[in-house]
């Protein structure tokens, strides 16, 4: 069995993260993107990938990263999801990262590793492996756009053979939209030229779904980050909220809930790290862990913001409080690289659980 | 580790496995370390991490060696030798502790009462000091295998005038004492699994005393804890009662509907995710980080064993509408598993009651492990015997 607990350099790399997060982030920081989604993050970005080598985890040492591999990613992942960090460490350094990986392009590696330049996946943020669109001229929602430098396009040439090419900034028209999750902005990308290909046919096929499905695997231990999150401090709350003259945290019905969420949570940590460390395995079992890891980290994501919500009363209702932008990217995850429905549908040929 | 090999070779030597009697292999096997391997040397183990038995059970079965019946003395093998091991003194551990193994002993648990369930602390049977022996007066409840068991582990009351958790105390009890009255307790299921046990100036040396007096509550927690583990453990993907419904899926066409899938994907997902949440929880163990997240294991098993031995009844409803054998059966080897879908949803209803309530096991959860504020308890600090029972 896969070792699902979290080695010494794993914990190392979480408090690097931890510390830098912790130094140029906090709640209102997330919250003020809703205001003004031009609020400059970038320092951010800059800390995270030159004092912790973030941008080139999951590239080789030889092109400059770090040559990290999924376990670590996770890992980041839920300190990433633990403070709702808006940086696109998901969409470019996991998903357009191991897509560039997958056809061996090394010079663009090489700089997204430097952190010089992000890259996106032009399909639906609601894309998932086996499922996304080739050949549109206008694509949207996509994560990860705003700020990308290049863009990985899968292209019908037109006799059903797929190619995957590469654009420039300047061969597409990016438009920002008002998302659910502003903290992951999402915006409308038109395709302006061809841009020259990377991969055709299977190469290209297989590379887009080794990237939508690494960003399955491992957007599931972001969930997992920010699940935990709000179980700690909800738990933290109640400890200390005094209703009819006790702890809420002391009734039963207050704790019955935070027990189950407890056992929740603890069955998604673990199904995200067997997902994490099963994705450098391309077989069934890597992809049954997936599509266990997607639906279930989803679900309960969402069900420990709302939660948290509900446990803090009213005040959890304001825009100062921590749980909104929680919720906010707890549902749009659930919505992302596949529904929870879809991947227990994509389970069920995996399992031989057909209808 | 080499040190293991060897041992595990030299034991199968000495001890040819298609020739020796099963006990004597096991009491050889026990004398050699194997038995548990993280046990101490002189009682059945070696004195390494937990995580090696694995491997020695692995090689001992690859060479057809029998195993011990632990579904038979599941309570002597998951509960009385963990607790003899941290609370006996080494005349017990040495009385007691091969004949389990090697089921020369069966053992039950003389815990709950008719007035104490989830309220263990509780328990009104008394064993009061005469001489050198102790005298027990009390009846018994839900006691598993008390019908062919040789020995018991006991919580009595024997200081009144003390708080409720500070006036128990744990004994070993010989359950061939003449004041022991088993009777069957036929239940739903018209099994009859569990008994009731009265026991009327039981005999019990102070010699089978375990740990000191006024330590029972102490003693029986850390047995409770054992039995957790024991619930939630078993590795196998489609282990539980959804290997059972997913079989039934494969094999049988006319039960698919896509609402049913729908269902059975979904609790397919949340077992799987349970059995990886018990690798984890497993993992943490051997690695030395000790926790009673086992509790919330229980939970998930529980309520899992229920809504899908549910579902099942539902994927075949003439089927459903039927029951396999309602005669009282008296089974050594009580199984979630086995017979009918409708016995397995009858039985899945206790699943949630028995070792701890799946509402105590929210309470263990909520205050040890998420460190909320305990629950309001009326009963804190006075007298068991001015307690309203």
């Amino acid at each position: 069995m896969t070792d699902l607990l979290y080695s010494d350099v794993e914990e190392a790399l979480r408090d690097s993260v931890r510390s830098t997060l912790d130094r140029f982030i906090d709640d209102d920081f997330v919250s003020r993107i809703y205001d003004d989604p031009d609020t400059d993050t970038s320092p951010l970005r800059r800390a995270l990938s030159d004092q912790v080598g973030l941008a080139g985890l999951l590239i080789p040492e030889e092109l400059g990263g770090s040559g990290a591999g999924p376990r670590e990613a996770a890992t980041v992942l839920e300190e990433l999801g633990r403070t709702v960090a808006p940086v696109p460490f998901l969409t470019s350094a996991v998903i357009a990262t191991t897509c560039l990986l997958r056809v061996g392009d090394r010079g663009i590696l090489s700089e997204l590793a430097e952190g010089r330049a992000t890259a996106a996946l032009l399909v639906p943020w609601t894309a998932r492996r086996g499922a996304w669109p080739t050949g549109e001229s206008v694509i949207e929602p996509v994560a990860g756009a705003m700020e990308a430098d290049y863009f990985l396009l899968p292209v019908d040439s037109g006799d059903g053979t797929v190619s995957l090419n590469l654009l420039r900034r300047v061969d597409v028209d990016v438009e920002q939209l008002t998302s659910l999750d502003m903290s992951r902005p999402l915006a409308r990308v038109a395709v302006r030229a061809e841009g020259h290909p990377l991969a055709s046919g299977d190469a290209a096929v297989e590379a887009v779904d080794a990237a939508l499905a690494a960003g399955t695997a491992l957007m599931a231990s972001e969930q997992v980050g920010l699940a935990r999150e709000c179980l700690q401090r909800t738990v933290e709350y109640t400890r200390t909220r005094v209703q009819f003259a006790r702890p809420i945290g002391s009734f039963q019905s207050i704790k019955h809930r935070l027990a189950d969420l407890y056992l929740q949570v603890v069955q998604a940590q673990a199904a995200a790290r067997h997902a994490a460390a099963s994705l450098a395995e391309d077989d069934d079992e890597a992809r049954i862990a997936q599509a266990v890891a997607g639906s279930w980290c989803s679900d309960i994501a969402v069900r420990a913001a709302e939660e948290a919500l509900q446990l803090h009363g009213g005040i959890a209702m304001t825009w100062e409080h921590w749980v909104h932008t929680r919720l906010k990217r707890a549902k749009s995850d659930q919505l992302a690289l596949g529904t929870p429905d879809a991947h227990r549908t994509d389970l069920a040929p995996l399992v031989d659980l057909t209808a | 580790m080499p040190e293991l090999d060897d041992k595990v070779r030299d034991l199968l030597s000495h001890y040819d496995p298609a020739t020796t009697d099963k006990a004597e292999f096991l009491g050889a096997r026990f004398d050699a370390g194997l038995a548990w391997v993280h046990f101490p040397r002189g009682r059945g183990g070696l004195g390494v991490s937990r995580g090696e038995q694995e491997r020695v059970d692995a090689l001992l079965a690859a060479a057809g060696a029998p195993a011990p019946d632990v579904g038979r003395n599941s309570i002597g093998m998951g509960m009385a030798a963990p607790t003899l091991l941290a609370f006996g003194d080494a005349d017990q551990q040495e009385r007691y502790l091969r004949r389990i193994y090697t089921c020369e002993d069966i053992w039950c648990q003389l815990f709950s009462e008719p007035g104490a369930g989830s309220d263990l602390a509780a328990v009104a049977t008394r064993a009061r000091l005469d001489g050198d022996t102790w005298i027990v007066d009390g009846q018994k409840v839900w006691t598993s295998g008390a019908h062919h068991a040789q020995r018991a582990i006991l919580v009595a009351r024997t200081d009144s005038s003390v708080p409720k958790h500070a006036g128990l105390t744990y004994f070993v009890v010989d359950m061939s004492d003449p004041g022991v009255e088993v009777r069957p307790l036929r239940q739903i299921t018209g099994e009859a699994e569990f008994n009731e046990v009265f026991l009327s100036g039981v005999r019990v040396p102070n010699s089978d005393r375990i740990g000191d007096v006024g330590q029972g509550w102490k003693v029986a927690t850390a047995t409770l804890n054992n039995e957790r583990v024991a619930i939630g453990a078993g590795a196998a993907r489609e282990a539980g009662q959804i290997g059972v419904v997913a079989d039934r899926w494969r094999r049988d066409p006319s039960v698919r509907t896509p609402g049913a899938q729908a269902e059975l994907l979904a609790w397919w997902v949340e077992t799987e995710v349970t059995r990886l949440a018990g690798v984890r929880l497993r993992q943490q163990l051997e690695a030395g980080v000790p926790g009673p997240e086992s509790s919330a294991m229980k939970l998930a098993f529980a309520r899992q064993a229920q809504e899908i031995s549910g579902l099942a009844l539902e994927l075949a409803p003439e089927e459903g509408l039927l029951y396999d054998d309602w005669t009282m059966t008296r089974t050594e080897r009580p199984s979630f598993l086995g017979r009918g879908p409708g016995f397995r949803y009858l039985r899945a209803k206790g699943n949630s009651i028995e070792g701890g309530t799946s509402e105590i096991m929210r309470n263990v959860v909520a205050e040890r492990v998420l460190g909320l504020p305990a629950d309001h308890r009326p009963d804190k600090g006075i007298p068991f015997k001015e307690v309203p029972r």
